[in-house]
């Protein structure tokens, strides 16, 4: 990247440096560490300098924003010209107590919403069955049927505020629940935008809310891309994640390297089935993880923007639409402590901070309270008002990838590249992604590192402020949310009702439908639509699919 | 106390957040203990089951959905019919305060929530198993 002549003089120099300067130094005032590691274990130097980077050649690896590799962003003006959407993650107890919220958010200035379902749901299971025992709207939101979504969004505009589900398993069912709200309510799904996660395969390495085994689920996922840039343009029919896969405890290399693999994946499956990559891949969008160690996390955001950009490339994609990425940043949950919650505000306003400075096209910001309970009213409101003071306060948002050009931040976004393509050739060895999911491969790289992570913890060798140093000895006192007690009972009530009033004959014939499809290889996108407009449940349409498909059962590794 | 304790962490519900049940299974193996680890989507039954089947001194249940009143306290009721009344258990996940002392009262003799050290609980299981 620079003029041979210059590099040497730098090179010279920084010899010169280290000797006369830095070596003395160190031997009178040593450093506070003998190795500086981030959290992949990536040895860190002093200082970094262009000797570092001079491998790398500006137009072809960094580039330009809004143009092919996309490093430094993919919007020629990036927040110059629109903020990232502000997302909140949330839902609990009851459609109507979520559908308050979700307004509750809407008026203090969120731009997007996102739901959380409870684990009932995300397993497609109803609220009656027996499995739902004690999970009734704990983490998330109870959807059980096209009844409830119904709730959920009554008077919310969903004509122009977008939508992101994170559910899964039954991804296919639950979109089908949000189109046919759309389209009672008079929306055509042309207009319609927003994101169902629908990424399987990060749920056998890490978040585990799978039903179906690989093959299938994979079968569901190419159906809703068909359906997705056919029927509903403005949707993203799936989030790759690395969001989970971190917080199962991963390392930054693994969340990217794990989650650009799968990405890959799905890109060859729906080729495979003969769609064409410039049709499908624009509607492909990611979600990673906000951790603690703030420049690597930039670092991450940025290589993969390169790496993706590279992929779908050699995959044989033409528009630049197709190759660049677009995701979705949460700040990490597991980095949250339950000792001094308020001082995650700060961890919050870092992590955050980070995923802008990536250039991320939505965020969402963790409640204080959040290792406690789910978030109280003020510590969401809060958590949001974090977003809004980077947004309009901070001026982080007034050029495009400021921190482009760091000796340091470069060098690291490059090695990060390096890293993730190791584990590429890693997995490749296996035969591709899901060998090695059955055998285990993800699941161990993130138990190791996870445990590895807790005995650093543990023997203060990495510090977590208020847990393993600067401890106190009070009472927490921050206010828990609670529920409405009543809302278990009126949900199994509705869905009692909800199964007398409907035309049974009409739902049977619907359910008998989808069970013949699902025995072919027609889309099922057409046939779940038929079942959730008659209001068949969520459970009634995935016991079909179990019945078909069978059920995964993963290997207990630890 | 020559025989090793042995532990079974079970996690109970369909909460998938298996991080800290396996972080905290491989620490008690390195503490020395013998570890079954029952793997996801454990119902009380399944729970009670294996305790009785490998014969162990420990159950540990982690769960991070907020189920934890339902389920913890559907096997401790399941241990106390069956007489298993010599088990101890304890549990850990995302538990408020105001339920850690109703959870005591139900028989989970100790809660861990985040932050935990490995070796509090190490050194909880060897005070307080019954042997």
């Amino acid at each position: 990247m620079y003029d041979k002549k210059k590099m040497a003089d730098i090179k010279k120099k920084k010899a010169e440096w280290n000797k006369d300067c830095y070596s003395k130094h160190i031997k009178k005032h040593s450093e506070r560490k003998k190795i500086f590691n981030n959290l992949s274990s990536i040895e860190i130097n002093s200082i970094y300098t262009p000797d570092d980077i001079s491998h790398l050649d500006y137009n072809q690896n960094l580039g330009f924003p809004g143009i092919y590799p996309f490093l430094r962003g993919i919007h020629p003006t990036m927040y110059r010209g629109r903020l990232w959407t502000m997302r909140q993650f949330s839902g609990f107890g009851s459609a109507e107590e979520t559908n308050k919220r979700y307004k509750y958010l809407l008026e203090h200035g969120e731009t997007g919403l996102s739901v959380a379902f409870d684990y009932p749901t995300l397993y497609g299971y109803d609220t009656d069955h027996q499995l739902s025992r004690g999970e009734f709207g704990k983490c998330g939101v109870a959807i059980s049927s096209l009844k409830d979504m119904e709730i959920l969004f009554d008077g919310i505009p969903i004509d122009k505020v977008t939508t992101s589900m994170t559910i899964n398993g039954p991804a296919a069912i639950v979109w089908a629940f949000y189109i046919a709200n759309a389209k009672n309510r008079g929306i055509s799904k042309q207009i319609i935008g927003g994101t169902i996660q629908n990424d399987i395969l990060k749920e056998y390495i890490a978040q585990k809310s799978f039903i179906f085994p690989p093959e299938p689920s994979m079968r569901l996922i190419v159906d809703t891309f068909e359906y997705g840039f056919k029927e509903v343009p403005r949707w993203n029919t799936i989030s790759i994640s690395g969001y989970h896969i971190r917080e199962a405890g991963s390392t930054a290399i693994q969340e990217l390297a794990f989650t650009l693999g799968d990405g890959v994946e799905y890109v060859k499956w729906a080729i495979k089935r003969g769609l064409k990559i410039d049709d499908f891949a624009p509607r492909l969008s990611f979600f990673f993880n906000a951790h603690n160690d703030f420049f690597e996390e930039i670092a991450k955001y940025r290589a993969a923007r390169r790496i993706w950009s590279q992929e779908l490339k050699n995959l044989g994609a033409k528009k630049d639409r197709s190759m660049l990425m677009r995701f979705h940043t949460q700040t990490a949950g597991c980095t949250l402590t339950a000792q001094q919650p308020e001082i995650n505000i700060a961890r919050t306003t870092m992590q955050a901070l980070s995923a802008v400075l990536g250039g991320t096209q939505s965020l969402h910001t963790n409640s204080m309270d959040e290792a406690l309970a789910l978030p109280s009213e003020k510590a969401a409101r809060i958590a949001l008002r974090t977003q809004q003071i980077i947004a309009e306060e901070s001026g982080v948002t007034d050029t495009v990838d400021p921190l482009g050009g760091s000796y340091y931040i470069e060098w690291l976004t490059d090695k990060m590249v390096e890293e993730t393509y190791k584990y590429f050739d890693k997995v490749e060895k296996f035969g591709g992604v899901i060998p090695a999911i059955e055998k285990g491969f993800f699941q161990r790289e993130i138990a190791e590192s996870a445990y590895k992570y807790q005995k650093e913890l543990d023997k203060k060798e990495r510090i977590m402020v208020g847990v393993n140093r600067y401890q106190m000895d009070e009472p927490i006192e921050i206010p828990i949310l609670k529920m409405d007690e009543k809302g278990e009972e009126r949900q199994i009530n509705r869905l009692k009702k909800l199964r007398e009033d409907r035309n049974n004959i009409k739902v049977e014939r619907n359910l008998a439908n989808l069970k013949r499809a699902a025995h072919g290889n027609k889309n099922l996108m057409p046939f779940i639509l038929d079942c959730v407009h008659s209001y068949a449940t969520l459970g009634e349409t995935c016991d079909i699919l179990r019945e078909v498909f069978g059920e995964y059962k993963e290997p207990a590794i630890y | 106390m020559n025989e090793k304790i042995r532990v079974l962490v079970a996690k109970p519900g369909l909460d998938g957040h298996d991080r800290g049940a396996k972080i905290v299974a491989r620490a008690l193996r390195d503490a020395g203990m013998e570890v079954v680890y029952t793997g996801l989507h454990q119902t009380a039954d399944m729970i009670v089951e294996t305790a009785i089947q490998e014969d162990v001194n420990v159950i540990g249940l982690s769960l991070l959905s907020g189920a934890h009143m339902t389920l913890f306290k559907d096997v401790t009721s399941l241990l106390k019919k069956k007489g298993l009344n010599d088990v101890l258990v304890i549990g850990g996940g995302i538990i408020p305060d105001e339920d850690v002392s109703n959870l005591k009262k139900a028989g989970v003799s100790g809660v861990f929530g985040p932050g935990t050290h490995c070796d509090d609980i190490v050194k909880f299981i060897r005070k307080n198993v019954k042997k």
